[in-house]
This record gives structure tokens, sequence and C-alpha cells, in this order.
């Protein structure tokens, strides 16, 4: 059975059509990136999927339930955006985690962090950038989800940033769990991806296994994506 | 440091043509455990599935095996490594001559330049 599905989902602000009669699903264990220009649809689907916007129609399912509190326990979601109060300090957000998600492993995280040399009194505030989205990644990855959801993980940090996040994501994901990431940085996570979703204008224009994109087409995703996007 | 793949074939079979190339220069010796699925695809900068597919491959071709509990492991038969290693020459030399022909050389063109820089080599 897929983790995730959407069957028409459609999500119009006012007369602006953001997601338009979307059909997807994506079963277990896989890694899919979510792909497209801004304003694509992209954060919208995410959106969706966490319970923060409602289907203006259609619906959409994780692990066959409308989001709610239930599938809360079971999606471990990165905003684009922090969502942590600044004041907070390493301690308090481990605390914060553990109270919030029973999934969440705090010797993992803790273990994570301990390898990075981040203190526990360390507060969000005094972090660089990309120590936060570290953090941050760290958080949402040391729990034991059946669905991950990341909004631009890899936005705004320095390629090195990069690779410790995407090496985080690969060794800490729950076998059986799927991911979904959103990103335009498609050369950083396209060899990590099993499939990739086209996404553009609130539609759905390919969802392909990569393998078959290099198999068939003999090209990257990158190369696929820049020729499918091209702007004229 | 993740590993560099180009855009021409699937990122699996490239990561079968890495690990095969460790084994055969002896990077990764015989009988020698090969990392987690997990572990490796991390070093690699690869989805665990890809690893995961890259070994079952490997492991049709006899050059890795694998224990139920214990993992994946370099094979000891020393004739399929050879054998590899012989496979994998044969592809660089398919490769030598499809970029020479690209270039405009014949096989026996290639074959001759070739010829010249081994003497070269010889009078150094």
């Amino acid at each position: 059975m897929p983790i995730f599905t959407c069957e028409n989902l459609t999500k119009r602000y006012g007369p602006v059509l953001a997601l338009d009669h979307v059909n997807l699903n994506i079963e277990p264990g896989r890694i899919v990136g979510l792909l497209g220009p801004n304003g694509s649809g992209k954060s919208t689907m995410i959106k969706l999927a966490n319970g923060l916007l409602t289907p203006s129609e259609g619906r959409i399912l994780i692990d066959g339930k409308a989001p709610g509190v239930e599938t809360k326990s079971i999606v471990s979601y990165l905003p684009e955006r922090t969502y942590l109060a600044d004041w907070m300090s390493v301690k308090q957000l481990l605390k914060f985690f553990q109270d919030m998600y029973e999934d969440f492993d705090r010797d993992r995280a803790l273990a994570m962090l301990n390898h990075l040399n981040i203190a526990e009194t360390q507060r969000i505030k005094q972090m660089s950038k990309g120590t936060r989205e570290k953090v941050q990644l760290i958080l949402v990855m040391s729990r034991r989800a059946k669905l991950y959801l990341l909004d631009e993980p890899i936005g705004g940090v320095d390629p090195a940033a990069r690779d410790y996040i995407l090496n985080t994501i690969i060794g800490n994901y729950e076998p059986n769990a799927a991911v979904i990431i959103s990103t335009h940085l498609i050369a950083d996570v396209e060899q990590m991806l099993d499939e990739v979703i086209f996404i553009n204008g609130g539609h759905i224009i390919r969802h392909t296994p990569v393998d078959e994109i290099r198999e068939q087409m003999g090209m990257s995703v990158d190369a696929l994506f820049r020729e499918e996007f091209k702007c004229f | 440091m993740r590993w560099e793949f180009h855009n021409e074939s699937p990122i699996y079979a490239q990561v079968m043509e890495r690990v095969e190339r460790m084994i055969v220069s002896g990077a990764l010796s015989p009988g020698e455990r090969l990392p987690s699925v997990r572990v490796f695809a991390q070093e690699a900068g690869v989805n665990p599935n890809t690893m995961q597919k890259a070994l079952t491959e490997l492991e049709r071709g006899g050059l890795i095996y694998s224990q139920r509990t214990s993992g994946h492991f370099v094979t000891e038969d020393q004739a399929v490594i050879i054998k590899a290693r012989e496979e994998l020459a044969k592809l660089q030399t398919e490769r030598f001559l499809q970029s020479m022909q690209e270039l405009g050389f014949t096989a026996a063109q290639a074959a001759a330049l070739l010829q010249q820089r081994l003497e070269q080599t010889k009078e150094e």
C-alpha cells in the first residue's frame, strides 16, 4: 500500500490554482525528489500533507489517513523556514522533540550532535545558518517515522554542509519509510533519489524512476529538468 | 567524500564498476567484508536501494557473496577476480577505441598511435 497518496488533489488560493487535480502514489522505502521551479506547487503539496493547509478539492492520504493528529505521529517534517524558537537551547529542543514525538530517538540525535561538537547549552540564535540547518535536520531524521517530508533541506547552505545533510538523510531514514525531498538543487540530490516527480504550474508532468531516465534517455535528471523547463 | 558520477549510465551500474575496480585493484581484498549497505551507500553518497541493486548484480556475477546475517564479502576465488579484471580491461579498450573513433581515427590508426607511444616509453 502506498504511504502517500493524492487523489484529484486541488488547492486554490483565491483565483490562483496552486495544485490542479493531482494524482500521485508513493510507495514505502523510496527516496523521491519533488522537483519544480519556484511557485510550481511543491511547498503547497508538502503543506497539505502536513495539514497546514486543507485541500480545495480531492484528498491527500498518509498511510491511508487524512492529515491530522494521527498522521503527525508518523510524518517527520522539515519546513523550508525554521520553526524552532531561537531562544531555545539544544537541550530544550531535545526535550521538546521527546515530548512531542513518541518515535523520537534521543540517543541517535545526541550522538549526531556530539559528532558535530554542538553543546547542549548552545542556543539556536548563537548558531550559524549552516549549523542551524544541520541541527534541525538531525532532529527531523532522528524520528523513526514512516514518511519524511523535507522541504528544501539544502537550500542556502554551503557545499560541505550540503554533503553532511544528504549523508545524514541517507544514513538515518527508516528503511521502510518514504522520503520526499523538495528542492531545485537537482544535481546535488540526484544520485540519492529512486524516483523524481517534476511539477510545474500545479501539474505533475513526470513521475519516473531515475534509472529509467538515465537508461532510456541517456541523460541526468538535472539535464532533463533543464530541457523540460527551458525558459524561452 | 561522495563518489562522482557521470550522466550517461544509471548510478547503480557506475557503483558496480567502481566496486569491481576496488576488488580488481586490491583496494578490497579477497574475502574482505564490505561495509553494510547503508554505510557503503553513505560513503558513496547514493541511495541504499541503489547500493543494494549494485551489490546484488555483483553477487550474480560471483565477484561478491553474501551471508544472510553477516553481510557481503569479496570472493576468494582468484579466477573470478582475474576474469573481472580482464572484462574491465576490455571495457577500457572499447572506450579508448570509441573516443578515438569520435576524433576520426580508425582502430588501426589508434593502434599505431598506441605503438608509437610504447616505443617512446622504451626510449625514455
